[in-house]
């Protein structure tokens, strides 16, 4: 799909930091209400990132009361304000589904050490 | 006769393939990216002479020398290099056109409905739960073998034929399909690219042909 490449370049941010599955990230998001438009900071785990180029998603989970909370994100959304990396995971899987069915200490990620 | 009144405006173009965007609400937009290098007006049909009022335009290149002498004349009285192809559009104000004039996309403008028209991808040989949307038969209760099959197409003695018309399996795909009343998402001018949301007939690559909505709302 090259062909297409300047067409989409026009949708494609530049300012996404790099991440990948395992991190823990904060995805600040703009919400327009009415006339107002303010950020709401979702913080969790991303779980999956999955499409490539200007359809990419990326899903991050986050257990609030109890409950997860899974949100799916076009990486390319002009809908994220900005999105900060708090720490890196040191995972063996591009997908962590399996987050799902563990809860309380199972289910925390290590850090990556930097070597 | 009111279709001998309706003004037209279209292009040939050619599908590129379809991508997504995002607009101005910051909603994601499917689109189909059709690439419309200019078209030129390569005869003007009017009532006094050929009994109806249209435009011929051509677009795409092609070699001079695989170009048949007829068509090649034809070319040359209009003044232009030859094209790969030709269409006529029906048109009232035929006679505001020049032959030999350039028609680019700009003619078309965000967010005017345009009706696209294209050839479908081929299926080859389909049956007839692809072809005509048949429920075949069930996948349990003493089925057997017959899980994609038609059923009955006919009664018995009476009428003792199959009737004309019976939809069966066959070839599917091939053909002229119009979609009626898409939206375009964005013009650019400067790349010749017109951005239309939603799908367009055809595999990529294909010559597809726009004009603006004729039963439009």
């Amino acid at each position: 799909m090259h062909i297409l490449d300047s067409v989409d370049a026009a949708a494609t941010r530049t300012d996404i930091p790099e991440f990948r599955a395992g991190d823990t990230v904060k995805v600040h998001v703009n919400i327009i209400e009415g006339q107002r438009s303010r950020i709401q900071v979702f913080q969790g785990v991303v779980i999956a990132r999955s499409g490539h180029g200007v359809r990419e998603t990326f899903t991050v989970r986050k257990v609030s009361f109890q409950v997860g909370v899974e949100r799916i994100f076009p990486v390319h959304s002009p809908v994220i304000d900005h999105i900060e990396v708090v720490t890196r995971g040191d995972v063996r899987r591009a997908k962590l589904y399996y987050l799902r069915n563990l809860t309380g200490k199972k289910a925390k990620i290590r850090e990556k050490r930097e070597s | 006769m009111s279709a001998a009144k309706k003004t037209t405006k279209g292009l040939l173009g050619k599908k590129l393939g379809m991508t997504q965007v995002w607009d101005e609400n910051n909603k994601l937009v499917p689109v189909t990216v059709v690439e419309i290098s200019p078209n030129v007006v390569t005869q003007i049909r009017s009532e006094e002479v050929d009994g109806y009022s249209a435009v011929q335009i051509a677009a795409g290149q092609i070699d001079p020398r695989k170009v048949n002498k007829p068509a090649t004349g034809h070319f040359t009285k209009a003044g232009v290099t030859p094209r790969r192809h030709l269409t006529e559009l029906r048109t009232s104000d035929a006679a505001e056109y020049s032959v030999g004039q350039e028609l680019t996309v700009d003619i078309f403008e965000a967010g005017q409905l345009v009706d696209v028209v294209g050839t479908s991808k081929g299926k080859g040989f389909a049956g007839v739960m692809k072809r005509h949307n048949f429920a075949g038969v069930s996948a349990s209760h003493g089925a057997h073998r017959n899980h994609r099959k038609p059923g009955s197409i006919g009664a018995s003695a009476t009428p003792g034929r199959v009737f004309k018309g019976q939809r069966m399996a066959g070839r599917m795909g091939g053909d002229r399909v119009t979609v009626l009343n898409l939206k375009v998402h964005s013009v650019d001018a400067e790349k010749g690219l017109l951005l239309v949301k939603g799908a367009v007939p055809g595999a990529r690559g294909r010559l597809v042909f726009v004009r603006n909505a004729v039963k439009g709302a």
